[in-house]
This record gives C-alpha cells, sequence and structure tokens, in this order.
C-alpha cells in the first residue's frame, strides 16, 4: 500500500561551483508527510526547489541524477516545467501574498490557466480556504487586500493558493516559522487533513514539528541525506551518530 | 575668543533663515510675475483662437495643438521603446558588465544638454532623412531625448518590485511574461507612469531642441510633416523679438501651469504609490 | 516545446529586438555627435581649437577657448549662487524648521523644478538685467546676470537632493552625538553633514551638469559676444549657445565645428556623470 510517488536518484545540485546537494537518494511515499529536517543550508529548501524546478530561474543552478515523479524524469527536455509547478505546489516560509484581493490571490495560478468563469472560481475559492482552514475567517471580505490579514491568515492564504491548482504534491518550507503557536496549529492541524488526498513535503528547522506531524522523516546535513526512516524511529532510535547529536541540540 | 556653542547656533539658525528665505522667495516671486502678468491674459479666446499679426493679437490655439501633437508623438514613440528596454534588462537578463554599461550610458544620455539632442535631430530628420522642419522630426527627437529618462524610471520602478512575488507566481505555475504582466507591471505601473509624465512635462517646457526640429511657423499644423511653432518657441520668440510683451506673459502662464498640474498630479501618483507599498 | 514555451520564446525575442533598438539609437546619436565632429577638430589641431582665442567661423578661424571659458565661468558662478543658498535652505528646513514646513516645502520646491528655462531666462531679461545695467554698469547681458539666474535655476535640483541625502542620515546618529552634549548645530556640522556629504555632492554635479547643458536662458541673457570676457559684467558666450545661435546657418566646415563643440559639451557632461556615480555608490555602501 505504500505506493512510491517520488523516486529521486543520486540527485546533486551546484550553484555554480558549490555544490549544495550530494547524491542524495530517497523516495517519498504516496498520502505520507515526509519531513525533512536539518541545520541552517543543509540544502533543505534547494531540495525543494529542485523537485519543482524553480531552481532553473537561479543562474548558475545545475542539477545531476534523476528525480522521477510519478514516474516520469521531471528533468527531460519535453516536461512541462510549468504544468510541473502546479503538480508540485510550495509554501516558503515567509507568507507573501500578492498584492491583490483575497480572492484575487487564490485563482491567481487558475487564471493563469485562462479559466475565468466566474462560477468556477467561486467554488474554487470557496473550496480551497475551507481545506486550508481559512474560510470562515474571511468569508465575508474576500474582496478585501490579502495584505491586511495577520501573519498566521497570510500563510493559510498561501496554502490556499497553492491548494486551488489541484496539485497532488504540497510542499512547504519552514511554513509556520515566523508564526504565532495557535497558527502554528491550525496549520499542523490542516496538513493531517490534507494528507488523505495530497502527499506532503514538510521542511521544518524545529524539530518537534516534525515529530508531531511527519510520518518519515529525513535528516539532511550539509547537502547530504544522513538518514531517513519512520518517525518515531528517527527521534528514539537513530541510525546515525550525527541524527542523535543535532536531535539532541549538541549542534544545529 | 571662542563663542559660546548656543550663540553660534543662534547666529547660524539666522543665517540659515535668510539663505532659505531668500531662495524661497526668489522661486515664488518668478511664479508670481508669470502669474501676475500673464493671469490677466488668459482667457477662452486666447486659448482658443489663433496667433494673428505675428504674435501680436489673437491667441495660441495653434501652438497649443502643436505642443500636444510633438509630446503625443515623443512619447508614442519612446514609452513602448523605453518600457520595453526595461522590462528585458531588468526580467529576461542577468546582471553582467553588459547590462551595467548600458545602464552607466542611458543615464550619461540623460544628462546631456538637449541642445545636442537638437543638433542631432536636425541634421538626421530635417535634412538627411528629408522630412523638413516638422511635427514629426520635432516628435521623434524628443522621443530620443527623453528616451534613456524613461529607461531609467520604469527599470527601477520594475527593481523595486519584491523579488518574492516573481517567485511566487512562478511556483504557481506562470511564464516569465505572465509574471511581468501580471505581477510586475501592475506593481511598478505607478513608478513608470511617473518617469513617462515627468517626460511629458520636459517636452511641453523643451525650446532649444524644438526650434530646430519642428521651426516655428506661426501656424496650425496640418499633419505630421508641417512645420509648426510649439507654446514654449512662441514664448521664446514674442519674448526676445520683443513682439508682444502681454501674449509672452500669457503663453508662459500656460506653459507653467500645465507644467505645474502635470508636476502635482506626478506627485499624487507618487504618494498613492508609496502608501500603497506600506 | 509547447506551445506556450515558443510564445515565451517569441516574446523574449520580440523585448530583445525593442531593446537593441533603443540602444542602438543612444549609440547612433553618440557616434554621429563624435563622427561629425571629431575630424575638425584634429583637422585645425586640438590645441588651436581648444585653446585658440578666436571663432570667426568665415574665416575658418575656430577657437572654442572662449567659450569653453564661458561655460566655466558662468557655471561656476551658479554654483557659488546655487550651492550655498540651496545647502543652506536644505539645512534649515531638514534639521531646524519645523516638520510640518519642510514637508509642505520641498514638494513645492520640486514642482518649482519642472519650470522651463526660457521662463527664467525671460524674468532674468525682464527684471536682473536692467537692474545690472542701472545699479553696476555694462550692458546688463553678462556673465552674473548668467551665474545668478543660473544658480537660481539649479536650487531646486540641489535642495531636494541635499535634502533628501539629509534625512538619509541614521537618527540614531543625532541622538548620540546630541547624548554627548552638543547643540544641534554641532551635530549638523560634525556628524549629519559629513555623513551626507556624498549624496549632497551628486546633487551639486547633477545641478552643475544642468548650468553647463543649459542653452535658452543663457542666449537670452548673457550676451553671447564670442570674446573672453574681461569682467562679471562682460557679455559671455557658452559653449551651449555657441551652437544654438549658429546652428540654422551654418554649413561645411562651420558645421562641423559646431559638432565638435558638442564633442566637447558630451565629454565634459560625461566626465561629471561618472564622478556622480562615484560619490553616489559610496553613498550607498554607507
Amino acid at each position: 500500500m505504500k505506493q512510491v510517488a517520488i523516486r529521486v536518484e543520486n540527485l546533486s545540485h551546484f550553484y555554480g561551483n558549490h555544490q549544495s546537494l550530494k547524491k542524495i537518494n530517497l523516495e517519498i511515499y504516496r498520502n505520507e508527510i515526509l519531513g525533512i529536517i536539518g541545520p541552517a543550508k543543509s540544502g533543505k529548501s534547494t531540495f525543494l526547489a529542485c523537485l519543482n524546478r524553480l531552481n532553473d530561474l537561479i543562474p548558475g543552478s545545475r542539477v545531476e541524477g534523476r528525480i522521477l515523479v510519478d514516474g516520469e524524469d521531471i528533468y527531460s527536455p519535453e516536461v512541462d516545467v510549468v504544468a510541473l509547478r502546479r503538480k508540485l505546489g510550495i509554501v516558503f516560509a515567509t507568507p507573501v501574498p500578492l498584492p491583490l484581493t483575497i480572492y484575487e490571490n487564490i485563482v491567481y495560478g487558475v487564471r493563469l490557466l485562462g479559466r475565468n468563469n466566474r462560477k468556477e472560481l467561486d467554488w474554487i475559492v470557496e473550496d480551497s480556504l475551507e481545506k486550508a482552514g481559512l474560510w470562515n475567517e474571511v468569508k465575508d471580505r474576500l474582496h478585501t487586500s490579502a495584505l491586511k490579514l495577520s501573519g498566521g491568515q497570510q500563510q493559510r492564504l498561501c496554502i490556499a493558493r497553492v491548494l486551488a491548482l489541484k496539485p497532488e504534491y504540497i510542499m512547504l518550507d519552514e511554513p509556520t516559522s515566523g508564526l504565532d503557536p495557535i497558527s502554528t496549529m491550525k496549520i499542523e492541524d490542516s496538513l493531517r487533513t490534507l494528507k488523505k488526498d495530497y502527499t506532503i513535503i514538510l521542511v521544518t528547522n524545529n524539530t518537534k514539528q516534525a515529530a508531531r506531524v511527519a510520518d518519515r522523516t529525513a535528516f539532511f546535513l550539509m547537502g547530504e541525506l544522513v538518514e531517513i526512516d519512520e518517525t518515531p524511529v528517527v527521534f528514539t532510535r537513530p541510525a546515525d551518530k550525527r541524527t542523535e547529536d543535532y536531535l539532541l541540540g549538541r549542534f544545529g | 575668543m571662542r563663542t559660546s556653542p548656543k550663540v553660534e547656533q543662534k547666529f547660524i539658525q539666522v543665517v540659515l533663515y535668510a539663505f532659505t528665505s531668500i531662495a524661497i522667495i526668489t522661486l515664488i516671486f518668478i511664479l508670481a510675475v508669470i502669474f501676475k502678468n500673464g493671469i490677466p491674459q488668459l482667457s477662452l479666446e486666447f486659448l482658443t483662437r489663433n496667433p494673428a499679426d505675428m504674435g501680436r493679437e489673437g491667441g495660441i490655439l495653434s501652438t497649443i495643438v502643436a505642443t500636444i501633437s510633438l509630446t503625443f508623438i515623443a512619447l508614442l514613440v519612446a514609452t513602448p521603446l523605453g518600457v520595453g528596454t526595461a522590462i528585458y534588462l531588468t526580467e529576461y537578463t542577468v546582471e553582467s558588465r553588459v547590462t551595467r554599461i548600458i545602464r552607466f550610458g542611458a543615464e550619461c544620455l540623460a544628462g546631456i544638454p538637449s541642445i545636442i539632442f537638437g543638433l542631432f535631430g536636425f541634421i538626421l530628420f530635417v535634412n538627411k532623412l528629408g522630412f523638413g522642419w516638422s511635427i514629426l522630426s520635432g516628435g521623434l527627437t524628443l522621443a530620443f531625448m527623453v528616451l534613456p529618462t524613461i529607461i531609467r524610471t520604469s527599470e527601477e520602478a520594475i527593481k523595486a518590485v519584491p523579488h518574492a512575488y516573481r517567485l511566487v507566481s512562478f511556483s504557481l505555475g506562470s511564464t516569465r511574461w505572465q509574471s511581468v504582466t501580471r505581477v510586475v507591471l501592475p506593481s511598478a505601473l505607478p513608478g513608470i507612469v511617473t518617469g513617462v509624465i515627468l517626460s511629458i512635462g520636459r517636452s511641453i517646457g523643451e525650446t532649444a531642441v524644438v526650434i530646430f526640429t519642428a521651426g516655428s511657423a506661426l501656424r496650425m499644423p496640418t499633419s505630421l510633416f508641417s512645420s509648426s511653432r510649439t507654446m514654449a518657441v512662441h514664448f521664446y520668440i514674442l519674448a526676445k523679438e520683443g513682439v508682444s510683451m502681454p501674449k509672452a506673459y500669457g503663453t508662459a502662464a500656460v506653459l507653467v501651469i500645465s507644467i505645474l498640474i502635470i508636476n502635482i498630479v506626478t506627485y499624487y501618483l507618487m504618494e498613492k504609490y508609496i502608501r500603497r507599498k506600506s | 516545446m509547447t506551445r506556450l514555451e515558443r510564445n515565451e520564446r517569441l516574446i523574449r525575442l520580440s523585448l530583445l529586438m525593442i531593446a537593441l533598438s533603443a540602444i542602438s539609437v543612444l549609440v547612433i546619436i553618440t557616434l554621429f555627435i563624435f563622427e561629425q565632429g571629431t575630424p575638425i577638430m584634429f583637422k585645425y589641431g586640438l590645441k588651436s581649437f581648444l585653446l585658440g582665442r578666436d571663432w570667426y567661423p568665415s574665416e575658418k578661424s575656430f577657437g572654442l577657448f572662449p567659450m569653453i571659458i564661458g561655460s566655466l565661468m558662468v557655471t561656476f558662478g551658479a554654483l557659488i549662487i546655487g550651492v550655498p543658498l540651496g545647502l543652506a535652505s536644505a539645512i534649515f528646513l531638514a534639521e531646524f524648521s519645523h516638520r510640518r514646513l519642510a514637508r509642505v516645502l520641498k514638494p513645492v520646491i520640486e514642482l518649482l523644478a519642472g519650470i522651463p528655462s526660457v521662463v527664467y531666462g525671460f524674468i532674468g531679461l525682464m527684471f536682473l538685467v536692467p537692474l545690472i545695467r542701472e545699479k553696476l554698469g555694462g550692458p546688463g547681458l553678462s556673465v552674473l546676470a548668467a551665474s545668478i539666474i543660473l544658480g537660481i535655476m539649479i536650487l531646486p535640483t540641489v535642495i531636494s537632493i541635499a535634502i533628501d541625502s539629509i534625512r538619509a542620515v541614521p537618527d540614531s546618529f543625532r541622538e548620540g552625538s546630541l547624548a554627548l552634549g552638543a547643540t544641534r548645530w554641532q551635530t549638523v556640522r560634525m556628524v549629519v553633514l559629513p555623513a551626507a556629504r556624498s549624496g549632497i555632492i551628486a546633487g551639486i554635479i547633477l545641478g552643475m551638469g544642468r548650468a553647463v547643458g543649459e542653452t535658452m536662458a543663457v542666449i537670452m541673457i548673457a550676451g553671447n559676444a564670442a570674446d573672453i570676457p574681461g569682467s562679471i559684467l562682460d557679455p559671455v558666450r557658452t559653449l551651449t549657445a555657441n551652437i544654438a545661435l549658429e546652428m540654422a546657418y551654418a554649413s561645411g566646415e562651420h558645421r562641423e565645428a559646431l559638432f565638435a563643440t558638442g564633442v566637447i559639451l558630451f565629454v565634459i557632461i560625461m566626465i561629471l556623470n561618472t564622478i556622480a556615480n562615484i560619490t553616489a555608490a559610496r553613498q550607498r555602501k554607507r
């Protein structure tokens, strides 16, 4: 029942001469929440950017190895990169609402596809905001500026924005790092619900969050994948000493 | 004996206050003179009738039309060229020595005295290309004169758009052009429009370039190839040749008021821009 | 390649064409001026061109020295008038006046920057020139008149940029100085102004560029005699006026000489711009 959704084979990544990822090998299973932990500059964010090829936009970015999403090598020349990015939605660490209304933020990606039918968009907005746990708070002010929302609300808006495109994967890069505990809890709850329909990759520098939410956890250190296993195993019986040291706070 | 700091400060404050008053009063004086002598000249007739008797009688309608036509052509050419270049330089290229050189070149050219553009326009458009003294020659020369400014202000406005917006747009599946038209340009628009509007102000007041490319014929322009006199040129000739002081003041008043309105509009646009950012 | 990607390629190509057109126009203008103007400079010798004192085009005598001196004197004069007035106003408005006063006046001053130069020239012709003629002698159309009017013209630029530079100095600098017991003026003199120096200098250079390039106002009030002025009450001709006055009827070598005048102007402006850029970059680095 554990279907392999993404297979990463010997993935290395370079920014110019600097190597940021070193021969990563891992599998991501469908409908799981994979947590990725590790200190700063370990390559966690770079890893996500490789999965949806957002790294292509950075001059000097180079990839070796293969990434197979649903069996397809995403770096082969015939791949539609734009469609790939819709398939693997990403939520960034700092919530970035576009300078538009809440409504327009959510349908931004949908409008890019040329779908402008008002009824369809209305439905998408309600559906996405519900799934992100934000609908009740903003349903009366959909056409006001998104910049007026609080930090936690903005981040949930960003999640809804991604959901509007019906992705298959949701990647979150330290999504709650600047948020208060209540917003954090709300988002973690949404993730547990969303897991049923999506495959979720959660990068976090808060190890306790990974312990709370992730099914499996991967530990990245300086561009290497040190270990990856079921979350309880990683946290109680880590196979690698470095993992243990990090979890115990001996460095970080 | 050293004066005490407090005494020194009092003294300096008086001096500064005096200098500031001189500066402000002088600038206001210039406006006041123009308005005092020029506004009485302003009437519907002044604005809607053509000059007669070499400008001693009548109004300034033909010059208004010439000014608008020239400015319109200048911006028609310079705006797409300038904004397009700015978009290409900021969104489609990587910062490199080439782009730095281009930017430096544009900044230099923005500071080149207008008379040199006039020289260039005279030789190229009026003579070599055979357009003669015309609205077309004048408009094209003005276009090149304001082009560096439009490129520079557009570039600054586009660069001021937060990089995160572009990243978000891409992550939601947009192409580069879609991110430019749907996120970057709308955000940068006030800044870009400000640059364009300031160029309008500059074109309206420009005299040297216009005399040498559009000529000074005192008649209503009938086509792109008509030679015609703009308000600024008309004012210059009336004043220098002593043709008619009242009419000169009137023309100056119209000129100054138009430019002031344009600058005020620009100012409010900038305020809205800044307020939207925060 | 998908249709979307093909469209993107097309758009990128179109934008490249636009950028190349714009840039090549500007390059062509530059090259054109230099191409028309440099040959004659070397034909008659650079030295005789730059240092020759006689400008008689009909007799093939192309000495630009009086005009170079003219531009320099008038610009220098404009700075003597404009910089102290402008800097003082900026300091007063930014540091010593009520904040509301500055908030109202600064935009007003910036609006005044848009007044066409012919208007300034006209006012100078109507009021300043007769005044000079009566009270100080000479024809009135003089170095003095041009310097004063140009100085006033660059005031908005200098004031505006100086205020911005002064405001950019962090308040912590001021607070630190005041906490040590300095008066406001001492703080301004010893802390704020040195910190704002690069920006202020860049603004002054910008004003200087505007003064050097000014044509119409100068033609109206400087007298345009192609001789080295003996005093500030004498008439003077600048490089810009030289071009404007003779362009309409110049031909052949005379015309080339005017282009050469343009080349020299160009070089001067480029030097000024480079200096401004360097000082502005130094301000940004702080």
